[in-house]
């Protein structure tokens, strides 16, 4: 993950400022973790950059992609990790188990692999009901099984009442790239057209109405959902596709903003053929959120040739979750990487990374 | 969305734009008080529609912004002490304090939650009576009323360990600080639809009598902001100076009594400080003695407690009117949202955060 611009100075002190304006607000260095860094945002960034990337570099963690993949003897597998710590471990559409499988199973095919096995680490609080965790494996069985992968190999830990919120879960995955396409950031060109499978926001939201203290009716559901199955269509298609990323959190927003920054392009999308739903549009406006921002779990957007973005818009929606696909953007020229949306009336405005972060955990 | 996409209808804008063009002759600048019409304008670019003779400033209506420094640093000293639950609204947590932020206080051991509503605050010293609940009371008029109905039904329902830190302020007399001041460069308002859908409009009446400016009480939807534009450069345009209602969907001339009253019963009028501004007189409402038993300031001791703030930094220019955000040397270089300088930057509603997320294309 790359750093922002404004990074690059702010450990300099500045004994003589230039002008008048003397800010007496000391400048905000956290010592200590806070929620914010891990939502997806800027500072998650930053963390990324200056603790984990400053420790373990290396030319394959450096890809900056969602998995890695990992050439031997002419076969190329793909390699992913995530973990799970999602509060409430049930809402509508899903639940931890679904998100721990189509996470992984998502991460995997962003770099056009065929997911294959998974690993599953569990964290469980002392006093779970053996119940919920039973109807969290059942889901998590039925989601692999749709997908066609397999639970291969797994951990569990018990820790004290009050250390875990019910349980966390942690998965691993391995895939196989059987096509000779390389999908990733750095593969983005100018002139790529971007595509997007649907409406944008519903994760966030519906975990938003369940949040701890917020009474908000709402029929919202989570879209998690495994996206290889429409990944695997555009590439038997032979649809060159350049990259893909699934839009978790931090949104469509922070997604586009990563590539942009990784493969040094600026990125135009067009307010107008963003789908929102209305739902989640109105439940966004209430809580004052950008649904840009807000965290999907089974979205992606596909940056591809712009010879073949119609043919692979007509794919898309001919899968079952990819009816409302529509092409949001093109990537265009620029001397700085940057997000641009023009906006209903014709404006031009920045989309920004989400910076810091109000929501509870969600995913 | 019904009753928000008719606001945002690009066609509507392009007349609206046309309109204004028609009837702009000079120069004219004016101030938009609210944060959230400040977002609008950015987010939407509705100044870049504008004709080049209309200038907009960005006012001083970001309640988060204008939060004083000393009474962040009391929320985070309230915040550590054991048995203590502060609720705040989300915004507040991040924003700077004269060492610290709530989130960082959080981070730290303090039981900081991020609520939605005073209700919310209330709800969980009812459920948790071996707690102290403390709600972070900030905002101007809009939130003051259900601030008030919380403190009211704490008192009825004889809920003990619920206080409130309250740090509420009045628009009015920033507005007339603004106007009286040598370097006001402010022609005409665009009133807060918000307030005044509680206040009512007698208040800005006063103000537009006394210092001749004229208003428009406007709405947060880009429409709205358009069509308040329209109708204040009209009226400069005709030498009135008139308070005309443009949100007329939220706001009556005589406002909402019912709330107006909770507040009265419930609050005292008292000078303020701003941040980055100084001290108003009459800016701001405490509780009043009736209901000091719910004073947190009091209950924890920090009534004395006060820190000194440069009047220098550009945040309280930038809340005057006087300086655009991006006039400031700090401005997406040291002072971004993750680390802001000002508290401008950190709000979502502050102009420098706006001007930041959706301007700073270089």
């Amino acid at each position: 993950m790359t750093v922002p611009n404004d990074t690059s100075t702010p450990q300099t002190p500045n004994p003589k400022p230039q002008t008048p304006f003397v800010c007496p607000i000391p400048k905000q260095q956290y010592e200590n973790i806070v929620l914010a860094h891990g939502a997806g945002g800027r500072l998650m960034h930053n963390l990324i950059d200056q603790v984990f990337a400053k420790g373990f570099g290396n030319p394959l963690l450096e890809t900056d992609h969602d998995s890695a993949v990992l050439e031997h003897n002419g076969v190329r597998l793909c390699f992913t990790t995530d973990s799970y710590v999602v509060n409430p471990i049930f809402f509508p559409g899903g639940d931890i188990g679904t998100l721990a499988v189509c996470g992984t199973v998502n991460d995997l095919a962003m770099s056009g692999a065929r997911p294959l096995y998974l690993s599953a680490g569990f964290i469980l609080e002392e006093g779970l009901p053996i119940t919920t965790l039973q109807r969290i494996v059942q889901s998590m069985q039925a989601t692999a099984k749709e997908v066609g992968v397999a639970v291969v190999t797994g951990d569990t830990k018990v820790v004290e009442r009050g250390k875990a919120d019910g349980l966390f879960i942690n998965t691993a995955g391995i895939g196989i790239c059987e096509k000779d396409l390389k999908i990733a950031p750095r593969q983005v060109r100018e002139g790529d057209v971007l595509l997007l499978n649907g409406d944008i926001g519903r994760h966030g939201m519906a975990i938003m109405a369940l949040r701890e203290g917020l009474r908000f009716e709402t029929t919202i559901r989570s879209d998690v959902a495994p996206l290889w199955g429409m990944v695997e269509a555009l590439l038997d298609a032979g649809i060159e596709i350049h990259c893909l990323r699934d839009l978790t959190r931090g949104g469509l927003a922070s997604a586009l903003n990563e590539i942009a920054k990784t493969a040094g392009v600026r990125i135009a999308i067009d307010e107008r053929s963003i789908p929102v739903r209305d739902d989640v549009n109105g439940a966004c406006e209430m809580l004052g959120l950008d649904p840009l921002q807000v965290a999907n779990e089974g979205r992606l957007v596909a940056f591809v040739k712009s010879e073949d973005a119609d043919r692979a818009l007509e794919i898309m929606r001919g899968h079952p979750l990819g009816e409302q696909a529509a092409r949001i953007g093109q990537v265009t020229a620029g001397a700085s990487p940057l997000v641009t949306m023009n906006t209903v009336f014709g404006a031009a405005r920045i989309v920004d990374m989400l910076s810091g972060d109000p929501l509870p955990r969600i995913c | 969305m019904r009753f928000m996409n008719e606001y945002r209808d690009g066609a509507y804008a392009e007349r609206y734009r046309k309109a204004i063009a028609k009837v702009q002759t000079k120069p004219w600048t004016l101030m938009e008080v609210c944060g959230g019409q400040t977002h609008a304008i950015l987010k939407y670019g509705i100044d870049q529609l504008l004709p080049p003779g209309i200038t907009l400033v960005h006012g001083p209506g970001c309640p988060v912004c204008v939060t004083a420094v000393e009474l962040i640093d009391k929320a985070i000293e309230i915040a550590a002490r054991p048995g203590v639950t502060l609720c705040s609204f989300g915004d507040m947590v991040r924003v700077p304090g004269s060492r610290n932020d709530l989130q960082a206080a959080k981070a730290a051991g303090g039981d900081v939650r991020i609520v939605y509503s005073p209700l919310d605050a209330l709800r969980l010293a009812q459920e948790n009576p071996k707690k102290r609940v403390v709600f972070f009371g900030v905002g101007f008029e809009t939130t003051a009323p259900a601030n008030a109905t919380a403190i009211i039904q704490a008192k009825q329902r004889n809920i003990n360990n619920f206080s409130m830190l309250v740090a509420h302020v009045r628009v009015p007399p920033a507005m007339e600080a603004i106007l009286s001041s040598p370097n006001n460069v402010v022609q005409g308002f665009l009133a807060p639809g918000h307030v005044c859908a509680v206040m009512g409009c007698a208040e800005y009446e006063d103000i537009a009598r006394k210092y001749k400016v004229p208003m428009a009480v406007t709405g947060f939807e880009p429409l709205d902001i358009l069509q308040g534009i329209h109708i204040c450069i009209t009226q400069l345009e005709q030498g009135r100076t008139d308070v005309a209602i443009q949100y007329a969907r939220g706001v009556l001339r005589e406002g909402n009594i019912a709330a107006q009253r909770l507040m009265q019963e419930v609050f005292t009028v008292i000078p303020r400080k701003w941040r980055g501004i100084g001290e108003i007189p009459e800016s701001g409402l405490a509780l009043s003695e009736r209901y000091a038993e719910f004073d947190a300031e009091r209950l924890f001791g920090l009534v004395d407690y006060s820190v000194e703030e440069s009047t220098e930094c550009i945040s309280g220019l930038v809340l005057q009117g006087n300086k655009k955000p991006v006039e400031c040397p700090a401005f997406g270089t040291r002072c971004t949202p993750e680390t802001p300088l000002g508290a401008t930057m950190v709000s979502s509603e502050g102009a420098c955060a706006a001007y930041y997320r959706y301007r700073n294309i270089s």
